[in-house]
């Protein structure tokens, strides 16, 4: 039974609310304090005095650009997983199964020089996208870090089950971040005269959870690969390229 | 930031459509369409939440709680609103941000270089985070 119910949770997609589950809080603008090992290993190099170049590919956050700011360097700002969700992506393989365009999703983001940053924040991104965008997502962004360059990820382990909320990480301090939990999104979708709609939707759901070799193997262009276990059911990965 | 009082800027409405080079020597406030380049150094634009600027700005504040798709220069500051939806490059001085801002490109803070006979302290770069839930309070300020 138990090994069930492993499987299950390893195998889930996109499930619905379970019945009898206690409503969330409704702010957005709670925030959980946390440390982080691994952003403590990456902030070596943000204390640098030399500048560097920060790409954060999480949801848009005030304090991770001042944080960066503040030391002198350059942040560029991108929420992929706001910018996955567009409908627009949608289309169908071979098996008639939807899935999403990477070579279009490619086509509007991550569009950077070769080896321009030094530091990538992944955050929770691998474990909400969807799966037909991460691997092409991870070998894009191998291109465009330096070498030597970081990638910070966080990956849930099997405890976190399926309904595992989708956090915003903000940066306070060395090796502190907070977590503001995602209750909803903005959808962002282009109309026919080239006028940006947005619409709001629900939150992010889990899509899958990595196993240790899962995450090797998503990282293996990468020169090295560090985990950090946590007590909460995460999982922090620091990649080198 | 300092803004005009209401009826001391010029103010586009939500059904104007411009297509050019926009520029000026008042604060201007732009609720329709524009596309092209905003030339308003010196003073403040705002992008109201109607507003849908395809555009690079220049000026000296910004407002934005509509769309800019284009990259910016701004010599004081940038306020990014709850609803605004940006994607462009940033330079300024200083940065606020609300809460459910979405905003896509580089900010690079450049501070102002400091004036001769300047008696205060030359404030240092800000950046705002704002909490929209809480009203609009500051959480974090510099």
């Amino acid at each position: 039974m138990a090994s069930v119910t492993h499987s299950f949770m390893k195998l889930f997609r996109g499930s619905s609310t379970i019945p009898g589950q206690p409503a969330r809080s409704a702010s957005t603008s709670q925030r959980l304090t946390r440390r982080s090992s691994g952003l403590g290993a990456v902030s070596r190099t943000m204390q640098s005095e030399e500048p560097i170049c920060v790409l954060d590919i999480g949801s848009t956050s005030a304090t991770n650009i001042r944080y960066l700011t503040e030391r002198g360097h350059k942040i560029y700002s991108e929420d992929l997983l706001e910018a996955s969700a567009d409908p627009a992506l949608i289309m169908k393989d071979e098996q008639g199964q939807p899935i999403l365009d990477s070579r279009r999703f490619l086509a509007d983001n991550l569009v950077y020089p070769a080896a321009q940053f030094d530091i990538v924040l992944c955050w929770n991104l691998a474990d909400y996208m969807h799966e037909s965008l991460v691997k092409p997502v991870v070998a894009r962004l191998w291109s465009t870090i330096k070498p030597g360059g970081m990638l910070l990820a966080f990956f849930h382990t099997h405890e976190a089950g399926p309904d595992a909320p989708c956090y915003r990480y903000h940066i306070v301090d060395n090796d502190i971040l907070e977590m503001q939990h995602v209750e909803a999104r903005r959808d962002l979708r282009r109309g026919p005269t080239g006028i940006l709609h947005t619409s709001i939707e629900k939150s992010f759901r889990l899509q899958r959870v990595f196993n240790n070799r899962h995450v090797e193997n998503l990282f293996r262009d990468f020169g090295s690969i560090k985990f950090f276990l946590t007590r909460d059911n995460i999982r922090e990965v620091l990649v080198v390229r | 930031m300092d803004m005009a009082k209401t009826g001391e800027f010029a103010h586009l409405g939500k059904s104007v459509v411009i297509k050019g080079e926009l520029s000026g020597s008042e604060d201007l406030y732009i609720d329709g369409k524009v596309e092209g380049t905003i030339q308003l150094q010196g003073n403040n634009l705002t992008i109201g939440p109607n507003g849908h600027v395809h555009a690079d700005v220049n000026a000296k504040g910004l407002v934005v709680q509509g769309k800019l798709e284009g990259n910016i220069r701004a010599s004081d500051r940038v306020e990014m609103q709850k609803s605004a939806v940006i994607l462009g490059d940033i330079v300024t001085q200083r940065i606020a941000i609300e809460d459910g801002a979405y905003f896509k490109g580089k900010v690079e803070i450049q501070r102002e270089s400091a004036k001769p006979n300047t008696a205060a302290t030359k404030p240092e770069p800000q950046v705002e985070a704002r909490s929209a839930a809480a009203g609009g309070t500051v959480v974090t300020k510099q």
